[in-house]
């Protein structure tokens, strides 16, 4: 525990953050790209060359502008809403396992850190996340703003749990917590032949459902009802201009990118890849190129899908993800009985 | 000395700080969000000081039960009940201040004498086993020696889905009711 | 410091990273920005409609039902997360256990979809 070290992990830290919010721009850029692919449109291509620089000017822009506080508004808690959904969306990342440990002694690798209740850190900071979304819509007093920031808040405790079941299965097998040792455990655990192929059945359901459950979670479509536009203008954001607005933007994509991240450790496998070796830049590689696929998919949904009516969403939920996702539990505790 | 001039020393200080300021702050603010929205702050604070304690597992079982789950039904009921302004009307139990004094008296006298009598006088405390508070060392505990009360946690569980239904009851009655004359209205005209 | 302390440490640090990065933003959106505001633009947005009443208004039960319903289904998803962590040591006894556990649930859990519970009209 001497200087070094700290000064390490501090230098990992600035590049987890400057790498997300690298990230997120490109996203935004990407995004719109795609989206216009989709539609046959050519998309933002005036700023830069094809338009690269569009989200940072739109950064700029969003920083510059007035910062509104509608009248009667609750001035603390419009202000505090931003920083509630900015904070636990960032501080996921300091436990996300971008690459192996590589240092044994002192337990440091492509992470900024790893603990024994990792996955449910995420999925508190996940909880917390409510919070920015219940109160932004309380504090604006419009009435759009407060039936999105609640109706979403609903959605989002609802998906919470069936994503929360949806997890059980891969620790079962994994034996832990700690996201490092899930990506470490999950190829060895599942043993070989028969077993292997048959355990892959429940985490397939469980993928199917943590998808669903993570596009519900981040407010995305065909989920995106908090800014229902058809319905409730923009939602509990409505009354959000300039830095506050950029930082629910931000918060969002980065809850996308640990959602993805999230995926990619327990789902796909992290760092790993059939015949890539584990040194180097290359687990960071296979990870991100996992996670830009996740984020791919994000945007082709949205291109895709239109948005669910709000009575069927939360029958999906209570009636339809909780009892598979715990029938799912079941079966994965049967076949483990069964091959051990 | 030593203990406070440590790292975990110096954040159990910032934290029990936090947590009683957002303590006292709950008690004190006249909007009720604003209470709700500083005991989800204790909570959190609380979970840190699991956390120092190296009760891992329960620092995050206390921010997603208290923090993520209870607190938002809390805030729920206060934005949806329209309990958001702050309380004029004095509270109708006259004698709750006078009744609160003496509770919270006899609490500190108590709290002082433990304090007196239980503070260890050498600096060392025996250290915690290796796995303590890990997921794997309160599954084992949990799950081996005291199975009868996990289990009779899923009947408490049911006793509140039970309660939910009773709280509810006027209102999925309601529903039941009007629910025929629903599946008629596309036939109707409006 | 505790062993079990230190991997816990750097998300404090991060935790302090992450707080100023947001505060340090809205400050300088805060001193950036124009301040010129006018009643007009200050009124809440009701699709350029003069606002009617107070935003505030009492809600549907539905969400007080939803809300109660996830603490008591977040408790009982709590109890699995160390249950399946411990699951390989715990074997067919574990499995029994978390059966009749589940079970007695289920039954709540049929109840309430019997009464209509997740009926969203």
């Amino acid at each position: 525990m001497d200087w070094t070290y700290w000064l390490f992990l501090l230098l990992k830290m600035v590049i987890v953050l400057g790498w997300a919010l690298l990230m997120v721009p490109l996203l935004i850029y990407m995004e719109r790209k795609v989206l216009a692919d989709f539609q046959a449109r050519i998309g933002p291509n005036r700023v830069g060359p094809v338009g690269i620089l569009q989200p940072i000017a739109d950064g700029i822009k969003l920083l510059l502008k007035e910062d509104l506080l509608p009248a009667k508004a609750d001035k603390y808690v419009h202000f505090l809403a931003p920083l509630v959904a900015v904070v636990p969306a960032f501080l996921a990342l300091s436990v996300v396992p971008f690459g192996p440990i590589t240092h044994k002694e002192t337990g440091t690798g492509y992470f900024v850190t790893h603990v024994n209740v990792g996955l449910l850190f995420i999925l508190g900071l996940g909880s917390l996340n409510v919070y920015a979304i219940t109160l932004a819509g309380w504090a604006s007093n419009n009435k759009y703003s407060l039936m999105g920031g609640i109706r979403s808040s609903a959605q989002m405790i609802s998906y919470e749990l069936s994503m929360g079941l949806a997890l059980i299965p891969v620790l079962m097998i994994a034996g832990s917590l700690d996201l490092v040792r899930i990506v470490e455990n999950l190829g060895v655990a599942k043993g070989e032949g028969l077993s292997r192929l048959l355990l892959t059945v429940p985490l397939t359901i469980s993928f199917v459902i943590y998808c669903i459950c993570g596009v519900a979670e981040t407010n995305r479509a065909p989920f995106d009802f908090p800014e229902a536009e058809s319905e409730l203008v923009a939602g509990f954001h409505t009354e959000y201009s300039s830095m506050r607005f950029a930082l629910f933007f931000l918060s969002e994509y980065v809850n996308m990118i640990t959602v993805c991240a999230l995926a990619t450790t327990l789902f796909l496998g992290g760092w790993k890849f059939p015949f890539v070796p584990e040194t180097g830049p290359f687990p960071l590689l296979v990870f991100l190129a996992k996670v830009m696929i996740g984020l791919y998919g994000y945007m082709w949904m949205r291109a895709t899908w239109p948005r669910l009516r709000y009575d069927r969403l939360m029958k999906l939920g209570w009636t339809r993800l909780l009892p598979i996702a715990l029938a799912n539990i079941i079966l994965t505790g049967i076949l483990m009985i069964a091959f051990q | 000395m030593t203990y406070f001039s440590s790292v975990e020393g110096s954040l159990f200080l910032i934290t029990a700080l936090v947590a009683v300021v957002s303590a006292v702050m709950v008690i004190t603010q006249r909007n009720p969000v604003y209470s709700a929205l500083f005991l989800v702050l204790t909570f959190c604070a609380l979970a840190v000081l699991y956390l120092l304690l190296g009760a891992q597992f329960i620092a995050m079982v206390q921010v997603i039960v208290y923090a993520g789950a209870i607190m938002v039904l809390f805030l729920f009921v206060i934005m949806l009940l329209n309990l958001d302004r702050p309380l004029e009307t004095q509270s109708k139990l006259k004698h709750q201040r006078l009744v609160a004094g003496v509770l919270a008296a006899v609490l500190l006298v108590e709290m002082i004498y433990l304090l007196h009598r239980g503070l260890p006088t050498t600096g060392t405390q025996p250290s915690p086993p290796r796995n303590f508070g890990t997921v794997e060392e309160v599954a084992r505990v949990l799950f081996r020696d005291f199975v009868l009360a996990f289990e009779v946690t899923s009947i408490v569980l049911l006793i509140g889905m039970i309660g939910v239904i009773v709280l509810a009851k006027r209102h999925l009655d309601e529903k039941k009711a009007a629910a025929p004359e629903r599946i008629l209205s596309p036939l109707r005209k409006e | 410091m505790p062993e079990y302390l230190r991997p816990y440490l750097p998300i404090f640090v991060f935790f302090l990273l992450v707080f100023g990065f947001g505060a340090v933003n809205l400050l300088l959106s805060w001193m950036l920005g124009p301040k010129k505001p006018n009643p007009k633009k200050l009124s809440p947005y009701e699709c350029g409609i003069t606002p009617i009443g107070d935003a505030r208004h009492r809600y549907p039960i539905r969400f007080y039902i939803i809300a109660m319903l996830f603490i008591l289904f977040d408790i009982e998803a709590i109890f699995l997360y160390p249950w399946a962590v411990y699951y390989k040591q715990l074997g067919l006894y574990g499995l029994v256990e978390m059966l009749i556990f589940l079970g007695i649930l289920l039954l709540g859990y049929v109840y309430l979809w019997k009464r209509g519970a997740f009926e969203w009209e």
